[in-house]
């Protein structure tokens, strides 16, 4: 796209956030906020066990207390309100998932029945009073137990646990085999982890009083995908739902799916005519909102002795958990998509395999199979770097896709865009004064000390999920109204759309009103996840804008009866080109527009919307590299330098982009170091509140240093790749080569995250009795 | 989650609260800082049909010297206790154990006599108070007694208090000349809980030899543990890191914790030693005499 316009520097401002003085003052308005005349307040009760046949329920005690509306059971719901997951490969079983369990439960937290009262108090205590008589079902947790033979089934319906197979191939991988010099073989599990947004889940549901259209507020990251599945499940005309996802607080992929209780709280609300909330809890969150990672990679990777990338074969076995949500199916097959990295393997075998456990689903967490990706394949060619005595950046770069060939098709069939990877690398380095750290590390050592320095280079695709939509309308008064299909739980697109509209329109930004997330008023949208919004939901407004744009030149040139080539944008309007006090403003365009006096032929009005699909993905990419220090007493890891470099194209908004990379960080931190969903032998969930679940707080996390480089998206009209991704995939493997590193002297090789000082304490004991 | 139904009283005195006590027998319980008994009522681990709130009851808040003895009320809030200028001059060992409980709203709200009373094997205050060899102040209509740390905590989340009575005071004795008193603590990394812990009080004469010792290890067992075998090993040694190094790999001889998800027994056993060095030797540079 060729915009005309001169920059007032908006785009690579660092703006701050618009939102920000609302939400930090407590001013927001969250679904739990929405309080209606008459509210009622749904309750579910929840199985302990992971995998159950339910004999009986007596909800008698619970429909006696005062104040309990309704208590229903599986059995009493109508057969069509089910969750309905996407068949996304060939041959994938979807086996039921009832909004309440219909008969056995397949997964801890199970919905087994709900119960609608005139306050959430009431409705405890009645779910406390449901008598449920359950007969346990021998369960399985761990993915790879569950495909032994013999193992038990997850779900009774199925002859085995394996949901879907899915193989990617590029080129001829066993001939790169055959030719291998050395062959690096690995198994890597990614420890499972919890979203915990720290806005639980919540929803709240107003029907009319004729029953027959609904309103919804809920916390979710993208209102038309959700709306449109739950208008499925209802049985309901979509355009009866109007959908509002208000202030949300967080989701990190958690918040794109429709979950039981989102059903069952609709169907209430219109059962019954009455305005339904119904808000998790943190104990609920834990057991029902989908969580992340926990996929075990057995690969192999080919060389030859100088360290050239011959071939890759990996083979994922992901666990689902107990049932499919929307996009539970997903995140595994990103391996397909990213095995070789930023390398040039051309021959390449990937395997997918997803399978039923006795767990919580799996669904996207931000990253969603990309940090399993990515440190599947740098903790490979460390390995191998370490096998064949080689420098690490060394057989990095001589690996490298070069700049000079994007774009790339890689040996797993996609096309990145563009990128200068060993840029990114050397930076990184020098942010990180590499030579330096090295030498202290090999002094610490020779003091006893155990130290080590880790590298990850990565990409970070982004963009994907099909369309976006923006609309502007100018308004009468010349006020631009931008109105995104991408709503926001926290990312800031007020701010950064306000930023795109204000600076291609030279306006002020606050002439710029951005609106979002309520169906009524924006048009069919996708939503915020996958590291999209900047790029597609930007891409739809950059074209959208232009569309005005072009429309109001000619407009402008009509009124000052100019040809539409000899007027150029300027401040506030058009001015014609070389006599700048010939200028018309947005308002007197907009004025135009509204009243008719606009060239012949024109559509009166002024307001465009664009659905834009990028159709390829944008590849971004970065370079981490960490310093850390373990303390042989006690085991525990200090972080002692983070540095992290990463290319996301052009910036929008610097303090932005540096925020969603410290958030990325954090989560990819608390990783690598102490976060771990946990359950027991038995199936009982060991780690289900924040008293056991170690997440990361603002005090744990080390200070770092960010640096960029910019490569601008050549596939798009702002020359943006997204970034909200890149510091969970980027930074894990970086600390996972760091603590390799450190423990190589001792003779350890591999060791799964989180690296907690128990387990390290335990390796180095090992090691160093094993040489003794 | 929300709490079972419960009753509420608020009196004005001990004499009040002690009365609605015996009214109300086991179904009442005694709210503090509440951030033991709110969090457990939550889950319902805990439904007493009655709270009886110390919150207004004058008197149980504070720190002040009484002879020979720092008294702490009842009610001291941990930040009071951490920042109170007696602890930090007469026991820094019971300002630093106040200082890492919890996080800033914990400290601010907790109460060092909910912490004593509730007797959590995870705590802080039980360790560091066992080893500073203090005394608890309990009351009952009958009238009032004191029993020692060490015969305080008597299993978990149980202790020598009678259910109609109530902790109004914790009677520390100011350490004689010589003695230095630390805490060290390994936190879980979820709750900030102790997951090891060790408290040591340390007197050492003129010529750097140990007179006294008194060392606690926490988070292995019911309760905390003297480290009898330590405590033997220092009496009357140098205090030099050869010999605090090889009292302090004795400290969890009268430990047999179990492992859990978070840590080994092992590595819970190993960390004691380490905790117990740490704690002694910084508890031998404060006792300067
Ligand atoms: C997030 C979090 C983290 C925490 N981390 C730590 C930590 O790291 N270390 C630590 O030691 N503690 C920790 N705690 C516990 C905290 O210190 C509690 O405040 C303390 O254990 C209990 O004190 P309270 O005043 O809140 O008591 P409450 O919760 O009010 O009461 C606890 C129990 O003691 C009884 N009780 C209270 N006062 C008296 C009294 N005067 N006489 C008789 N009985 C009484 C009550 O009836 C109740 O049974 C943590 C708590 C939270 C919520």
């Amino acid at each position: 796209m060729t915009t005309e316009h001169i920059s007032n520097g908006l785009i690579g401002a660092s703006i701050r956030r618009v939102e920000d003085p609302l939400l930090i003052t407590g001013k927001g308005c969250y679904v739990d906020d929405i309080n209606l005349p008459g509210m009622l307040h749904l309750v579910v009760l929840r199985s302990l066990y992971p995998h159950a046949k339910i004999i009986s329920i007596d909800t008698s005690a619970a429909k006696a207390i005062k104040g309990v509306v309704t208590v229903v059971t599986g059995a009493e719901l109508p057969e069509h309100l089910n969750i309905n997951a996407q068949v996304m490969f060939p041959g994938q079983k979807i086996p039921p998932h009832p909004v309440l369990a219909r008969g056995a439960v397949h997964a801890p937290g199970t919905p087994v029945a709900a119960v609608v009262a005139e306050s959430r108090a009431i409705a405890q205590d009645a779910c406390n009073a449901i008598e449920v008589e359950y007969q346990a079902l021998p369960s399985v947790q761990n993915a790879e137990d569950a495909l032994k033979p013999g193992a038990p089934l997850a779900r009774e319906e199925l002859d085995n646990n394996i949901c879907y197979t899915a193989v990617k191939k590029g080129g001829d991988v066993d001939k790169a085999f055959a030719q291998a010099e050395h062959i690096v073989r690995m198994h890597i599990v990614s420890p499972r982890q919890v979203a915990l947004a720290i806005e639980p889940r919540g929803i709240a549901a107003n029907p009319d009083p004729m029953g027959k259209s609904l309103t919804v507020w809920l916390s979710t990251q993208g209102p038309h995908r959700v709306r449109a599945d739950l208008a499925g499940t209802l049985g309901m005309p979509e355009n009866k739902i109007r959908l509002i996802a208000p202030d949300v607080g967080g989701g990190f992929g958690s918040k794109g799916p429709l979950y039981r209780e989102d059903v069952l709280t609709c169907y209430f609300a219109l059962k019954l005519r009455r305005p339904i909330k119904w808000i998790a809890t943190r104990s609920d969150d834990f057991v029902t909102t989908i969580q992340g990672r926990d996929q075990a990679m057995t690969s192999e990777l080919a060389l030859k002795k100088d360290g050239t990338m011959l071939g890759l074969k990996v083979r994922v076995v992901a666990n689902l958990g107990g049932y499919l949500q929307s996009s539970t199916a997903g995140p595994p097959q990103r391996m397909m998509a990213m095995a070789p990295g930023c390398y040039q393997i051309k021959d390449c075998h990937v395997e997918v395999v997803g399978v039923f456990t006795n767990t919580v689903p799996t669904g996207p967490y931000r990253g969603a199979g990309r940090p399993e990706s990515v440190l599947n394949i740098e903790r490979l060619i460390d390995k191998a770097a370490k096998d064949l005595g080689i420098d690490r950046l060394e057989i990095r770069r001589k690996n490298f896709i070069r700049p000079e060939q994007f774009p790339y098709k890689t040996g797993v069939g996609m096309e990145y865009d563009s990128g200068d990877y060993f840029k990114s690398l050397d930076k990184a380095m020098k942010l990180s004064n590499y030579q330096d750290l090295m030498r202290q590390r090999d002094e610490r050592r020779a003091r006893g000390e155990i130290v080590g320095v880790g590298v990850s280079t990565f990409v970070e695709p982004s963009g994907g999920a099909g369309f976006e939509s923006g609309t502007v309308r100018i308004e009468r008064s010349g006020d631009i109204t931008v109105i995104t299909g991408s709503s926001s739980h926290g990312q800031g697109h007020e701010t950064v759309w306000a930023q795109i509209a204000a600076e291609m329109m030279k306006a002020p930004m606050d002439h710029v009103t951005v609106l979002h997330g309520d169906t009524y008023i924006s048009q069919q949208g996708t939503g915020t996840f996958g590291s999209r919004s900047a790029v597609v939901g930007g891409g739809a407004l950059a074209t959208a804008a232009q569309r005005v744009i072009d429309k109001s030149k000619r407009i402008a040139a009509h009124l000052v009866e100019a040809a539409p080539e000899d007027m150029v944008q300027a401040d506030g309007g058009f001015a014609v080109a070389g006599v700048p006090e010939k200028k018309v403003s947005w308002r007197q365009i907009a004025a135009a527009a509204y009243s008719g006096k606009i060239p012949q032929g024109m559509e009166i009005g002024l307001q465009e919307t664009c659905f834009f699909d990028p159709r390829r993905e944008a590849w971004g990419y970065g370079a981490h590299v960490c310093l850390v220090s373990i303390d042989r007493e006690t085991g525990a890891p200090t972080i002692e330098k983070l540095v992290l470099v990463d290319d996301c194209g052009v910036l929008i908004n610097p303090m932005i982009v540096e925020g969603q990379i410290h958030g990325g960080v954090a989560q990819g931190l608390g990783e690598a170091l102490r976060e771990q969903m946990i359950y027991a032998e038995d199936g009982q969930v060991l780690t289900g509140t924040l008293m056991n679940y170690a997440v990361m707080r603002a005090g744990d996390m080390p200070p770092l240093t960010l640096g960029e480089t910019v490569t601008p998206n050549p596939f798009h009209p702002l020359g943006v790749k997204g970034v909200g991704e890149a510091g969970t995939n980027g930074a894990p493997p970086a600390v996972a080569n760091a603590v390799m590193d450190a423990l190589a002297p001792l003779g350890i090789d591999h060791i799964d995250m989180p690296y907690t000082a128990p387990k390290l304490w335990e390796a180095i004991r090992q090691a160093q009795s094993d040489r003794a | 989650m929300f709490p079972a139904n419960f009753g509420y009283a608020a009196p004005r005195s001990v004499d009040e609260a002690l009365q609605l006590l015996s009214k109300h027998g086991e179904e009442a319980k005694l709210l503090a800082g509440g951030h033991s008994l709110i969090p457990a009522m939550k889950l319902r681990l805990s439904s007493p049909r009655t709270l009886i709130d110390l919150g207004a009851v004058p008197g149980l808040r504070g720190v002040r010297l009484d002879g020979n003895t720092l008294a702490i009320g009842a009610l001291t809030v941990h930040a009071d206790v951490g920042s109170s200028d007696l602890v930090r001059k007469h026991l820094p060992g019971l300002a630093e154990a106040a200082s890492v409980i919890g996080d800033v709203q914990v400290r601010n709200r907790g109460t060092i006599g909910g912490s004593v009373a509730h007797a959590d094997p995870a705590a802080d205050f039980p360790v560091i108070l066992t080893a500073l060899n203090a005394t608890f102040v309990l009351q009952s209509t009958g009238g009032s007694r004191t029993v020692t740390a060490d015969k305080f905590f008597v299993d978990y989340f149980t202790t020598a208090m009678e259910p109609n009575e109530i902790l109004t005071e914790i009677i520390v004795p100011l350490p004689p000349a010589g003695t230095g008193t630390a805490y060290a603590k390994l936190a879980h990394p979820a709750s900030g809980y102790v997951v090891v812990s060790a408290g040591a009080m340390i007197t050492r004469q003129p010529s750097g030899s140990c007179t006294a010792a008194r060392i606690t290890i926490g988070g292995l067992g019911s309760g905390p543990v003297r480290a009898v075998a330590s405590e033997t090993e220092l009496q009357g040694k140098a205090l030099n890191a050869q010999n605090i190094a090889a009292a302090a790999a004795k400290a969890a001889e009268e430990t047999d914790p179990d492992g859990d998800i978070y840590a080994g027994a092992d590595y819970k056993r190993h960390m004691a030693t380490v905790l117990a060095r740490r704690a002694i030797e910084a508890a031998v540079k404060r006792a300067v005499t």
